[in-house]
């Protein structure tokens, strides 16, 4: 822990014109009719995104959002409203609108802000200076290269580097205060890869809350663009995925997209909290085989998930949600934690000062077992090796859920044999986990990719998974 | 830049605050510069179980830029619309133009492309604005009611809503063309859910949106369709997997629609990553396919009176009798393939045009879908899709899936946990009927239809 950074504070106050008295004057309002909380989402978000495209940068832009977001909660009611002109009296006119939720004498707002210390989980550069954009373009550039360079099949780059930098700054009537300020950078690649008639695509890319020289170090272009190439040539020669119940084998990684869908977002508290999950009331009972451990977890250094503090201005944690097997707990924000009297997780998440906040996933993985990954292969007659996944769904009433692979393998007698075609995965939330019978030494988390959406709103993710072994579940090919 | 947002005052941003910011540019050094303003209204209102859940009211603005040097170009956007905002607008762009790279087929349309269609296309109603809160929320709690009264087994719900919203966008460039268009909408919707005594929990929904408050279907009838959407999944089981023929109905088979917007995308096309790319003129589908796009259909959901470039948009057959006729492009792609543009522009606050089908549709055939269901001896009524499970590339198309069992032309039982796959490129060939029952919910709408050759994965 380190103290929170004071110049996020500075920026609100010096640039914006936003000062402690404003905050205290506009939470009053919002709590004018009553309610039993308030809270105000100051944000201001820099973004800027580069484009390589057949060879040629053919797109630059940038853009400056700022807003405030005004809530007010009685109960279980929500009065929201934001505007994007944050001077005093649009302020106060909103936070007005918001109060119209509750119908009370007015109530007080806690005398004085308590200020959230920050976890330090990513560094901060200095923003937009025209070397930083050059060297920007100079990634992708390197990136097209190294794709071309990789197979005279491939016909078609796109490389693209986006990038952006939010500050946030969230006050409540409970005293609350938190400031952060949030990088998150990408760099992805994409391709067309053909002979003769036939196409196929691939697609690759990663970053996270991390400065420029990730990219020039830890993950380069030529790293993201072979690893795109490779897939999209390997998709030329794949044959129709098998259709029906089998054995499925998950690679370490993205594929843990599956505990995203499958459990995840099982587990959000507002949908237990109605009673509209499949899982809601399991909480001590065997929700996956006692192989299977998974955790949320919005505190690693640098992740794309990660945030020092949640869109409310909480700490975000570990927080475990199945234990060997049994589910132990749900993600919370804190209007599901007061109203379930459960602990706030710091899973309060929202896209932007335009939305109520509701809990959404950070890092979501499943920890490594004890099992050899080749092993794993080896213990499979016929079924499927799936490395790479595009997105998934999940339907939280039904549990059903689906996530499509992008790069897959037939598995016949204990050997990787014939890429095949993309194929759509189904599974049953609460019963597919059962059937986990093996779990690899080789956990490994994605390499910063994930968007994950929920009732409109969009939000940075990230997954993970060892290799796993599922002894079944539907695989949705053409084939035999 | 102190303070900065402050600095605006409250007054409706005009025409001329647009041409104005292209002056800026003009005067900053481009060559040539587009600048679009975008503000929106809005109002949510969720009553769950009766009690109202969230009120939301608000509105926001915001400025574009694109400019031109050369063949290079570069894109802003802003929320600060002070002049110290407009500003910074414009010298960004200008900072980031030097970075791009000279491409010849940059640029804005040639002037004699410009146009719009007369008057406002009946896209802004001011009604829906019109119900004070409590009425508002009251169609909300009227829609759920509707639902959770229906069935005895349904006992809960995620909710009953009514949503109204208003936008207003101006495009201007310094090739002369200067566009204003006003929109609405609102809706209504219910999603109950309901348990079997097994204790299985389904949900559906069902919605009425609309320009107008006043086209609005009742409460009531939105309620009723949404619970019997729900009810009717209860029990549902998994099928052997299986080659049967598919039934979509119109809400799903609309997705199949999309798929094809995605597959004559011009940027799919000149980039060669659409299954359709290269293929105008030849038959792509079966002699039954007849596919209009139609920005200029009134009141339309996909209706302009100009493209997100300025170009007048415009109604063309992209797919006639099975031949497909024409790409959906905007004036890059168009330039790109040596074609002209279709007026399918889409413009954002920030980046390039994008591209997108105005009011998008399969023409109707001659069959009820109840003649259509009554001719299948086994098969699948598909009624929801989840997924991303398209790959325009190669057209491999492959859903998760629930729907009902048609068994000797009759719908039998539900089914869930599946999948449905084929390949679009067979798939366009393979529609053995279409249905009459082609009604407009969003921009995209297609008929019931019956598809041959696909798989189910089950069992």
């Amino acid at each position: 822990m380190q103290p929170a950074s004071p110049d996020t504070r500075k920026f609100f106050y010096e640039h914006l014109g936003i000062n402690e008295q404003l905050l205290e004057q506009c939470l009053s309002a919002a709590l004018s009719a009553g309610g039993d909380y308030a809270d105000l989402y100051f944000e201001y978000v820099t973004a800027s995104s580069l484009m390589v495209d057949e060879s040629l940068v053919k797109s630059a832009s940038q853009g400056i959002s700022a807003g405030c977001g005004l809530r007010v909660v009685s109960g279980e009611r929500t009065g929201y409203a934001y505007t994007d002109d944050l001077s005093p009296e649009r302020l106060l006119r909103a936070a007005h609108t918001a109060a119209l939720i509750a119908s009370g004498p007015s109530k007080q707002p806690v005398q004085g802000f308590r200020e959230s210390p920050s976890a330090g989980l990513y560094t901060v550069a200095s923003p937009g200076s025209d070397s930083e954009t050059s060297a920007k373009l100079a990634l992708i550039q390197r990136a097209d290269r190294a794709a071309r360079a990789y197979d005279a099949r491939i016909v078609q780059v796109q490389a693209s580097f986006a990038d952006e930098l939010r500050r946030i700054l969230v006050a409540a009537s409970d005293g609350s205060f938190a400031t952060d300020t949030q990088p998150l950078a990408r760099l992805n690649v994409s391709m067309i890869a053909k002979e003769g008639d036939n196409i196929a695509r691939g697609s690759s890319g990663g970053g996270g809350r991390v400065l420029l020289d990730f990219f020039l170090t830890d993950k380069t272009p030529e790293y993201f663009a072979t690893e795109a190439a490779r897939q999209a040539v390997l998709q030329l020669g794949a044959v129709p995925a098998p259709a029906g119940e089998m054995p499925v084998v998950l690679g370490p990684g993205w594929p843990g997209v599956l505990l995203h869908e499958a459990v995840g977002h099982g587990l959000e508290a507002d949908f237990n909290r109605k009673k509209t999950s499949a899982f809601a009331g399991l909480i001590g009972q065997m929700v996956a085989s006692p192989k299977v451990t998974v955790v949320d977890n919005g505190a690693m250094p640098n992740r794309r998930g990660s945030l020092n503090v949640d869109d409310e201005g909480s700490p975000t944690q570990e927080t475990v949600l199945i234990e060997n097997g049994v589910l132990k707990g749900y993600m919370s924000d804190k209007l599901s934690a007061r109203l379930m009297g459960i602990a706030d997780t710091g899973n309060g998440r929202r896209e932007s000062y335009q939305h109520i906040p509701m809990p959404r996933m950070t890092n979501t993985y499943m920890l490594a077992g004890e099992d050899d990954p080749g092993d794993i292969i080896r213990s499979v007659q016929r079924g499927l090796y799936a490395v790479n996944f595009g997105g998934g769904q999940v339907d939280i009433t039904n549990g059903k859920f689906v996530f499509s692979a992008s790069e897959a393998y037939l598995i016949e007698d204990g050997k990787i044999t014939a890429p095949v075609k993309n194929a759509t995965l189904i599974g049953n939330g609460p019963e597919s986990l059962k059937y986990v019978s093996m779990v690899g030494n080789d956990l490994k988390l994605d390499e910063g990719v994930g968007t994950c959406g929920k009732a409109g709103q969009s939000v940075p993710v990230g997954v993970g998974m060892p290799t796993i072994k599922l002894d079944k579940m539907t695989v949705g090919g053409t084939g035999n | 830049m102190k303070n900065a947002t402050v600095t605006v005052s409250e007054h409706e941003i005009s025409t001329e605050f647009v041409t104005d910011v292209v002056t800026k540019a003009l005067k900053a050094g481009a060559g040539d510069a587009e600048a679009v303003f975008s503000e929106g209204d809005e109002f949510e209102t969720l009553v769950r179980l009766g009690q109202v859940e969230q009120l939301k009211e608000a509105g926001s603005r915001a400025a574009g830029l694109r400019v031109f040097q050369g063949n290079r170009t570069a894109s802003t956007s802003t929320s600060d619309l002070s002049s110290t905002g407009i500003e910074q607008l414009v010298s960004g762009a200008m900072a980031l133009v030097q970075v791009t790279s000279e491409d010849p087929f940059a640029g804005l349309p040639e002037p004699e492309e410009f146009g719009k269609l007369a008057g406002d296309l009946d896209l802004y109603y001011d009604d829906v604005y019109s119900l004070p809160a409590a009425e508002r929320i009251e169609y909300a709690r009227r829609t759920e009611a509707a639902a959770m009264a229906a069935d005895a087994r349904i006992q809960n719900s995620g909710g009953g809503s009514f949503d109204a919203a208003t936008g207003r966008k101006i495009l201007a460039n310094s090739r002369g063309f200067v566009g204003e268009v006003r929109r609405s909408s609102c809706s209504i919707a219910a999603q109950p859910i309901a348990m079997s005594p097994d204790g299985g929990m389904q949900r559906d929904y069902w919605y009425s949106s609309q320009r107008s408050l006043g086209l609005l279907d009742s409460p009531e009838s939105v309620g009723l369709e949404a619970a019997r959407r729900t009810v009717r999944k209860l029990g549902a089981r998994k099928v052997p997997t299986q080659r049967v023929p598919l039934v979509f109905a119109p809400e799903v088979a609309s997705s199949i629609l999309g798929a094809i917007v995605g597959a004559i995308n011009g940027n799919a096309v000149y980039r060669s990553s659409s299954f359709l790319a290269g293929k105008l003129g030849e038959r792509v589908g079966g002699k039954n396919l007849t596919i209009i796009d139609d920005g200029t259909t009134r009141g339309g959901f996909g209706s302009a009176p100009f493209d997100g470039e300025g170009l007048p948009t415009r109604r063309k057959a992209v797919l006639d009798q099975g031949v497909l006729t024409s790409y959906l492009l905007n004036t890059y792609t168009a330039r790109k393939l040596g074609l002209r543009s279709t007026g399918n522009a889409s413009r954002g606050l920030a980046g390039s045009p994008g591209i997108s089908c105005g009011n998008f549709y399969l023409e109707p055939g001659e069959k009820t879908p109840e003649e259509i269901l009554a001719a299948i001896p086994a098969g699948l009524y598909v009624t929801d899709l989840i997924g991303h499970g398209v790959n325009i590339v190669t057209g491999d198309y492959s859903h998760g899936a629930s729907g009902l069992w048609i068994e000797n032309g009759e719908l039998a039982y539900p089914v869930e946990e599946i999948t449905v796959a084929g390949n679009l490129k067979e798939m366009l060939h393979n529609i053995s009927s279409i249905g009459s029952d082609l009604i407009f919910r969003s921009a995209v709408a297609c008929p019931t239809i019956a598809i041959e050759g696909m798989t189910i994965a089950g069992e």
